[in-house]
């Protein structure tokens, strides 16, 4: 579904992704863990087409098409997702009103016919329900004074309401409590299907253990230095990064 | 000596070339600035006593009036152009400008039948349900074409509540009791330079008198209409609700694609008696001038309510997104105890525009409350002020004012300036001022856009999330309207 060969990205002039290489496919969950500013997020903003990141080199087809090729609604609309690490405030446009606009675009792109209010209704309640999200979340302004595990659930159940075949995770589970964590990994669950696929982007094993991955990734100075399957974010959160650094660090000196 | 050119005048610029022009601009281009082809007298250049005479004239104005005008003529000679607001503008020429056009015609309509189809035409192009038949919207619209009243519609069944609803120079003949008592009762013709001058010229506007206990079924309505080449238009606007009234009064205006500037100096005046209410809504929408800043209209206008009568409210919301400069404070003096004046706007400065605008809430009654509600969009190279005065009198014991006035920046070169200023002599009173100034977040339009919605949605969606407040104050079809020409005035400003 995704494939990413050679991704090298600039921010402010300063080269931050290094060569990334990264296929995915449809069915696959791959977890990516590394330190702070090692460049994950940068990673999420340039697959979603974040004009303040440059690619420089490199190049990405989503299901065989040339993904940096598309501007970021297009992409949005050809079933990318990003449930962002610091979801943004909108004053004054309500979650639905948000939504409803969002969805029909999708469709619209896609040939779809647009939703009647009440396809709409029944749509937003079905999917809150599974996040359990409080109704009046839905009616207020777009993040506006949400909570922070608030506004993470929000993007999940943005993520169910807008259905899109590949979904990125920035660090949805910083800032959930215990209950929440766990209902927002069933949400993930339940949307998790053949079809799809994710890239998670956590600190965190515990997440791992309620989304659980296919492949886990490290990110290191812009640079995957470590692949392997779910064991080896066990064997991060027992060790640590540093074993894995001084294992590039090695290899780089041959 | 100033004489009427009887002979037609038929503008130069509108021929057939020109409206192929006009339908090749693109969509970001005013969509209203379409010249009229139609015949109309227009006055030569200039001002002195004889035209202000043959203004009145030519409206078969009584003496009273006449003497009215030449007081204020005399009054603005003495007077000098002021020079405070943030807009910057080359000199006028008062002498340079022509004070009367109307559209030559029979000298009195009876019905819609005998306007001139041209001018129908126009305002159906303006999307101005004027013929009758297509009034079921409710709308009661009065036409100001140039100068002159054009049309007003429903005048038959208001009349069967009691309602006035007509032009100016009508009531002045038919109801010259009204006119003799409240005419100038609120922006006296001493008020300042561009009311002076008002008083002076004024050509038509609208009337409306709401008697007593009456809640008109209907939202009245005014469009204005700028067509003549370097004519000022000069209306006046009077509005009265007697005790336990209420009307809603809308008014809209737009004008063609002209090179040079045209001045519009307008004065609208309203009285609430007793619990009476008066809602004025505005979507300003002069042409603002080409993406260089050339030509435009010079919107400078005063307009002032007076609630003379205890539990009485008035409420200004406009929507200013035309002209090259605007410059008003839609001002409310609370008389009567516990009158409410509310203000609420919402002003679009985009390319070259420059609006220097806000309100004064004058507190003189006990317990007597207002709100401020400000929205500045700057874009461009747009400059905008929001210029506000809460004055607390001494008798206005537990008066309270609050003011929120926010600003939002499109672009690096745009400004946005907030000048209150708060007069307090009662101790007991409450006045609160919050203000904001955000830029538009590149954060807020690409996180929409990573849902799946443009850019130019995503502008639109935050804009009019920005000026909520203010346009939930708006009735719904104007609401709509408003949108839509915010949308139409940022195009393509950011991104
Ligand atoms: N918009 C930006 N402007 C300047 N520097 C940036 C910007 N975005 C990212 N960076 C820098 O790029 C580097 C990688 O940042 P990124 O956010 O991708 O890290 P991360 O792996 O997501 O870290 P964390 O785990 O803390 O979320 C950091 O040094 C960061 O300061
Ligand atoms: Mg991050």
């Amino acid at each position: 579904m995704l494939s990413i060969k050679n991704l090298y990205a600039n921010v402010d002039g300063k080269e931050i992704l290094k060569g990334i290489n990264l296929e995915i496919k449809a069915g696959e969950v791959h977890a990516i863990m590394g330190p702070n500013g090692s460049g994950k997020s940068t990673l999420a903003n340039v697959l979603t087409g974040n004009k303040n990141y440059e690619v420089t080199n490199g190049n990405v087809l989503f299901e065989g098409r040339d993904l940096l090729d598309m501007d970021p609604e297009t992409r949005a609309r050809e079933g990318m997702f990003l449930a962002f690490q610091y979801p943004i405030e909108i004053p004054g446009i309500s979650n639905a009103t948000f939504l409803k606009t969002a969805l029909n675009e999708i469709r619209k792109y896609n040939n779809l016919s647009e939703l009647t209010s009440t396809e709409f209704l029944d749509r937003i309640k079905d999917k809150a329900k599974i996040l359990g999200l409080d109704d009046t979340l839905i009616s207020r302004a777009v993040n506006v004074g949400f909570s922070g595990g608030e506004k993470k659930r929000n993007e999940i159940f943005q993520m169910l309401m807008l259905e899109p075949k590949f979904v990125l995770l920035d660090e949805t589970d910083s800032g959930l409590d215990i209950d929440a964590l766990r209902i927002v990994s069933s949400g993930v669950n339940i949307y998790r299907n053949p079809n799809n696929a994710f890239l998670v982007v956590t600190h965190y094993q515990r997440l791992l253990n309620y989304i659980q991955p296919d492949y886990v990734h490290v990110l290191y100075k812009g640079k995957i230095i470590k692949s392997g399957g779910k064991e080896l974010a066990l064997e991060l959160e027992e060790k640590g990064y540093d074993w894995i650094k001084s294992e590039e660090l090695e290899t780089e000196k041959v | 000596m100033n004489e009427i050119e009887e002979n037609k005048i038929i503008s130069e610029d509108t021929n057939s070339d020109d409206m192929k022009v006009l339908g090749d601009l693109t969509s970001s281009e005013y969509k209203w600035g379409f010249i009229t082809d139609i015949e109309s007298e227009t006055a030569a250049k200039g001002l002195n006593e004889d035209v202000v005479r043959m203004i009145s004239k030519k409206k078969n104005e009584p003496e009273w009036m006449t003497e009215w005008r030449l007081k204020a003529f005399r009054y603005w000679q003495k007077m000098e152009e002021p020079t405070w607001p943030n807009v910057h503008y080359p000199k006028i020429d008062f002498q340079d400008i022509s004070y009367y056009s109307a559209p030559k015609q029979k000298p009195k309509l009876n019905s819609l039948e005998e306007v001139d189809p041209e001018l129908l035409k126009t305002f159906e192009k303006l999307g101005i349900p004027l013929e009758e038949q297509k009034l079921l919207s409710g709308v009661a619209v009065d036409a100001v074409f140039d100068s002159v009243s054009v049309a007003t519609t429903f005048r038959e069944s208001l009349k069967e509540k009691g309602i006035i609803f007509c032009s100016i120079s009508e009531a002045i003949k038919e109801h010259p009791e009204l006119i003799k008592k409240y005419l100038g009762s609120v922006v006296p013709y001493t008020d300042n330079f561009y009311a002076s001058l008002n008083a002076a010229v004024f050509s038509d506007g609208s009337f409306v008198w709401i008697p007593k206990g009456v809640r008109c079924p209907m939202e009245l309505s005014t469009y204005f209409r700028i067509n003549s080449q370097e004519t000022g238009q000069f209306e006046r606007t009077l509005i009265i609700a007697e005790e336990g009234a209420y009307v809603s009064y809308l008014e809209g205006c737009t004008a063609p694609i002209r090179d040079n500037n045209q001045l519009h100096a307008a004065v609208v005046e309203l009285v609430t008696l007793d619990d009476a209410e008066i809602k004025y809504s505005t979507v300003q929408n002069w042409y603002p001038g080409d993406k260089e800043g050339k030509g435009g209209i010079y919107n400078f206008v005063t307009k002032r309510g007076a609630c003379r009568g205890k539990n009485s409210k008035i409420s200004w919301t406009q929507v200013e997104t035309g002209s090259a400069i605007t410059w008003k404070y839609p001002s409310c003096i609370l008389q009567g105890d516990n009158s409410i004046g509310e203000f609420y706007s919402v002003a679009v400065t985009n390319n070259y525009q420059q609006a220097d605008t806000g309100t004064k809430m004058i507190h003189l009654g006990k317990n007597t409350k207002s709100t401020v509600v400000s929205k500045g969009i700057s874009a461009g190279y747009g400059n905008n002020s929001y210029r506000g005065l809460i004055r607390i009198g001494k008798n206005a014991e537990g008066a309270r004012n609050y003011t929120q006035c926010d600003s939002m920046l499109m672009s690096d070169k745009c400004g946005a300036h907030t000048f209150p200023y708060i007069e307090v002599e009662n101790e007991s009173s409450k006045v609160e001022h919050e203000a904001t100034t955000s830029k538009i977040g590149e954060d807020q339009i690409f996180y929409l856009n990573q849902r799946g919605i443009s850019t130019e949605d995503a502008v639109n969606m935050i804009v009019n999330g920005f000026c909520k407040e203010v346009f939930k104050e708006l009735p719904m079809e104007f609401a709509v309207e408003a949108q839509k020409l915010l949308a139409i005035s940022l195009e393509g400003s950011v991104g």
